[in-house]
């Protein structure tokens, strides 16, 4: 069990020890190419910045005033209605890539949220409303709110699912 | 023996004294206890995060090798013309992509363009969105390989049976 641990610690060292190898590999072979991809990563490291800070702010914010009794209350197992309303509006109004929502969640989850709120946050975070208009540009009024109707409907289920498969 | 007879009266002159010290701690003023649990909580923030911060970094680096490695060109590509096929094409395509759901959204009309049908566009843009093979092994680091996994499977049937309702649903009103 304590090895597990330990293995499990050091898994985000081994991963990003393996993306710096990928990119010594791909640089023997495509030096322009990985170079721009280190500057595409720079840009997107300058984009997620605040991102993280707001992660980190909420994590600590979270620690200081809401306790498990808090979190089981809105998005724990009684928490009904009101937990999918909760998870579904923060899905959509949250920023930012997906990833950098991960060590929030993991603090809500080990507080009492139910994991298919989780599911459906995660599931809601596509629904993006500063995006719209580039999606109505592209596609029409009518089908971004069809897709966004059904995609709201989606993150419910796959919330319903995610927490029967894990019961 | 000696020892055992010492302990228990050691034991109620200090459980006096440290009755004392809580009961002075419990009348100190609470601003100052109440800031370092502010400091606490975030100090704990701060390590938890910190703890996720190389696999966040690994998944940010991979990005960037996506953006550069995958062009439009190449996703494009892949669809062969057949209504169903594409379909899931779409949807595998977009779910080993990533990056902004702008993105998705230009490339999916220089699909349509291409004459990519709407259903094969609708899974690839709501799989690109939803399912995140890129970002799975910080996924399942953090929320567990399991809930990652079933996750990811669900929203990537999900991808294909949205844009079926989407494009049924919108053939129906026009």
């Amino acid at each position: 069990m304590e090895k597990k641990k330990k293995g499990k610690a050091y898994a985000g060292y081994y991963f990003l020890g393996l993306v710096v190898f990928l990119y010594f590999f791909l640089f023997l072979f495509e030096p322009e190419k990985t170079q721009s991809s280190l500057l595409a990563t720079g840009n997107l490291l300058v984009k997620i910045i605040p991102v993280l800070i707001l992660v980190v702010f909420f994590m600590g914010i979270m620690n200081y005033f809401i306790g498990p009794q808090k979190v089981l209350k809105y998005v724990g197992k009684g928490s009904g209605i009101k937990g999918w309303f909760l998870a579904i509006s923060t899905g959509i109004l949250s920023h930012g890539p997906v990833y950098v929502w991960f060590p929030l969640l993991k603090e809500l989850r080990d507080r009492g949220m139910r994991k298919g709120l989780v599911a459906a946050f995660l599931y809601n975070r596509s629904v993006k409303i500063p995006l719209l208009p580039v999606m109505i540009y592209y596609f029409g009024l009518t089908f971004a709110v069809v897709l966004l109707f059904y995609m709201v409907i989606a993150s419910v289920v796959e919330g319903k699912i995610v927490e029967t498969l894990e019961e | 023996m000696h020892k055992q007879l010492l302990l228990p009266s050691i034991h109620r002159r200090l459980k006096g004294k440290v009755e004392d010290v809580t009961i002075t701690l419990m009348n100190t003023p609470e601003i100052p206890n109440k800031s370092k649990n502010i400091l606490a909580s975030f100090y704990k923030a701060l390590k938890n995060f910190g703890a996720m911060l190389p696999m966040l970094l690994g998944i940010t680096l991979l990005l960037g090798l996506f953006q550069t490695f995958v062009s439009n060109q190449i996703i494009s590509s892949v669809f062969s013309g057949n209504l169903w096929r594409d379909a899931l094409i779409g949807a595998m395509t977009g779910s080993i992509s990533a990056g902004n759901p702008i993105i998705s959204y230009i490339i999916g009309g220089e699909l349509l363009k291409q004459e990519v049908s709407l259903l094969a566009v609708t899974s690839f843009m709501v799989a690109w969105v939803t399912v995140g093979v890129i970002q799975l092994p910080a996924e399942a680091l953090i929320l567990g390989r399991r809930f990652a996994i079933a996750r990811n499977i669900i929203s990537f049937i999900l991808s294909i049976l949205v844009s079926i309702a989407t494009v049924a649903t919108l053939t129906l009103i026009q």
